[in-house]
């Protein structure tokens, strides 16, 4: 360890210094009468390090001996994770305060989740890979039932906890079965030990244990089965936040992992991601049309657009990555905008999630209605919004990597997938009389982030906001072609 | 014999020992006990070795945490271990039979097991190698404070998230009672508090 490896894990540290100095000042000064503020003061601090990282230039920079690599694609995973948790949190501060059920503890959480995530995505190593997604499942775990005197809220915790323990003993045996026949955890060293294009039967096997492992924590099918339960029974907010930040970091994890130390075996991995991809695609187009909470349809429509993602990387390529960065950001500006909604969802105080309380919205309250037939459109990738050019990107990655069945099959998902979208549109605009419906208010922090990533999706249009070459550049610094 | 030899031999014969007694001592309590000499002896064994982190984390971990934790449960439960001990006379045989294939694996996979250069594993020399070099808990300090910071540091936040959510799990704080206030304790003023009378002789108060 040098001064060196210090100066490039700084805003990791920084945050987990922060997190651990909002704790104890929560804990000795006024507790859960902090939360709000601690929620505002967290979200700057997240903003700030996404500031800060998004600085640091473009070279690429290691640190512990290949156990923690920086470079412009960790940066984009983190710059987007942290802005999403940030904007997660100040929607969350709105609706627990709302509710009178703060706790202190959440921000913190969210934080040290948060640092847990950027090691992930920096992860250059088995062992830090793993001790990073550790540290933000555990944070998952508890932020899921946080809410503890609500039975749905414990049984999300409960059914995540012990289903993401499977999942990571599943990691665990693929990483020690990989470290055996590789005989070594630094991804360069693994790199090296597969350099044939293929793997030996012994690497294959780890490699098949990591890619489950991956695949639950990205909730592909078939490692799906958690994610409608527990989007369901978490409180609102870490629902959002779920779907948000951690679907960053886990799917740039499995990226770094799939490029970084089986770049030179994508044969071996390729048809593995491309089978999960399909299956995501239609299982999340198809179970979704059954649903009428909008948590659990937002569920399916998670695994439906990581099936989507996935394309990206089963194409393998540099272009392959590009598109599934592109994709990312965009889903998790559209997800943050769709939650914004339905956090405000309510009738008399109460939290409604029935998918037909947002019937007629467009009488009462027309711009808000707008503003969601844009995100809607756009999840479903009509064009010509933004959502459209993520599944244009990955379709056209696919084509481009001799991947033309995989590119068709997810134009037909894409077709299927937006059927409950637009449902949940017809329900705003032509929606039944009797329905319970909604109030249609929502709060300023809810309005704004509504709005912003309604226009976002329309004007982001024109050149993507620079995104693409910002991923491309990222994808430029993982895939070595 | 040299001493070597002789502590060797006296940290093994009663390493054996305390095995045996554990098995068979009448006492689930004995059993513990011997169970904790054994640990002690291993130690013994280990620093004859010359692995003497391996030999302090022995008694600290096992002697230390876990045996009395084994004290601590069979000492709380009511289990019937007598019934337990006639339940396991009929599976005796069995036991001897699959006790007895165990070892027969581990012999054969000593027998074969080669390492690289050709040794095979019962001519290696024993203990660690004499000379130079840090004593290796503190071979082990600089690898792990030192080339696995990081993930020693990550394992640290870790442990502090699991603190957090047990807390905000668990912890309900109880209105109704009444808890010790330490710095009102301690700001009291025995002026203002305390009365002091001159109680006369067989009159009270």
């Amino acid at each position: 360890m040098t001064s060196t490896d210090l100066a490039i894990i700084m805003p990791e540290l920084f945050l987990a210094l922060y997190a651990m100095v909002a704790l104890l000042g929560a804990v000795w000064t006024s507790k859960d009468a902090a939360a709000s503020l601690l929620c505002w003061l967290t979200a700057a601090v997240l903003v700030a390090v996404a500031v800060w990282i998004s600085l640091a230039g473009s070279a690429t920079n290691v640190a512990f001996n290949g156990m923690f690599v920086d470079d412009a694609f960790a940066r984009f995973a983190k710059v987007t994770l942290l802005l999403a948790a940030a904007i997660v949190l100040v929607l969350s501060e709105g609706f627990f305060s709302r509710r009178g059920i703060q706790h202190f503890e959440y921000p913190v959480l969210i934080a040290l989740a948060v640092v847990g995530m950027m090691v992930m995505v920096s992860a250059g190593d088995l062992i830090t890979l793993y001790m990073g997604l550790e540290l933000q499942s555990l944070s998952l775990y508890v932020i899921a039932a946080i809410r503890r005197d609500s039975l749905k809220s414990t049984e999300a915790g409960l059914k995540y906890f012990t289903l993401g323990a499977l999942s990571s003993g599943l990691l665990l045996y693929g990483a020690s079965l990989t470290y055996g026949y590789a005989g070594s955890t630094v991804f360069r060293d693994i790199f090296a030990a597969a350099n044939d294009g293929h793997v030996g039967i012994g690497l294959l096997l780890g490699l098949t244990f990591m890619i489950s492992g991956f695949a639950f924590k990205v909730s592909a099918v078939p490692f799906h089965m958690w994610t409608p339960d527990v989007y369901e029974g978490a409180p609102t907010p870490v629902t959002a936040f779920f779907a948000s930040a951690p679907k960053m970091a886990a799917m740039a994890m499995f990226a770094r992992a799939m490029h970084d130390a089986f770049g030179q075996a994508v044969a071996d991995w390729q048809q593995i991601v491309a089978l999960m991809a399909v299956l995501s695609i239609f299982l999340g187009a198809i179970a979704g049309i059954g649903q009428r909470d909008i948590k659990r349809l937002m569920a399916y429509s998670s695994i439906s657009h990581m099936g989507f993602a996935l394309i990206g990387l089963a194409a393998g390529t540099q272009a392959g990555v590009t598109a599934m960065l592109i994709y990312m950001a965009i889903y998790v500006t559209m997800n943050v905008g769709t939650f914004a909604f339905i956090l405000s969802m309510e009738r008399d105080g109460q939290h409604v999630t029935r998918i037909d309380g947002v019937s007629l919205l467009s009488r009462k309250e027309p711009l808000t209605a707008l503003a969601m037939l844009v995100l809607l459109f756009s999840l479903a990738g009509v064009p010509p919004l933004v959502g459209f050019f993520g599944k244009f990107a990955v379709l056209t990655a696919a084509l481009d990597a001799g991947l033309p069945w995989l590119a068709a099959l997810g134009a037909v998902g894409s077709v299927i997938s937006a059927f409950y979208y637009l449902r949940i549109v017809y329900y705003m605009y032509f929606g039944s009389e009797e329905a319970e419906q909604i109030d249609g208010s929502m709060n300023g922090a809810q309005w704004v982030v509504l709005m912003v990533s309604a226009l976002i999706m329309v004007a982001g249009v024109i050149n993507l906001f620079g995104v693409d070459g910002l991923a491309a550049n990222a994808a430029a610094s993982l895939v070595v072609n | 014999m040299t001493v070597v030899q002789f502590v060797f031999y006296l940290f093994a014969l009663t390493l054996l020992t305390g095995g045996v007694f554990t098995v068979v001592s009448k006492s689930p309590v004995h059993s513990v006990l011997w169970l904790i000499l054994a640990f002690l002896s291993g130690a013994g064994l280990m620093v004859l070795l010359g692995a003497e982190f391996v030999a302090m984390l022995l008694i600290i971990v096992y002697v230390g945490a876990v045996a009395v934790l084994f004290l601590f449960v069979v000492m709380m439960l009511d289990v019937d271990f007598a019934e337990l001990r006639a339940e396991m006379a009929s599976y005796l045989p069995l036991a001897l039979v699959i006790g007895l294939v165990l070892i027969m694996q581990l012999a054969m996979a000593f027998g074969t097991w080669e390492l690289g250069g050709g040794v095979a594993l019962h001519e290696l020399p024993m203990g660690t190698p004499e000379g130079a070099g840090p004593h290796n808990t503190a071979a082990l300090g600089l690898l792990l404070y030192d080339r696995y910071f990081i993930l020693f540091q990550l394992a640290g936040l870790i442990l502090l998230v699991a603190m957090i959510g047990a807390i905000v799990l668990t912890l309900r704080h109880r209105k109704d009672i009444k808890r010790q206030d330490v710095l009102a304790q301690m700001y009291r003023d025995p002026a203002k508090t305390l009365e002091l009378k001159d109680v006369k002789p067989g009159q009270g108060l």
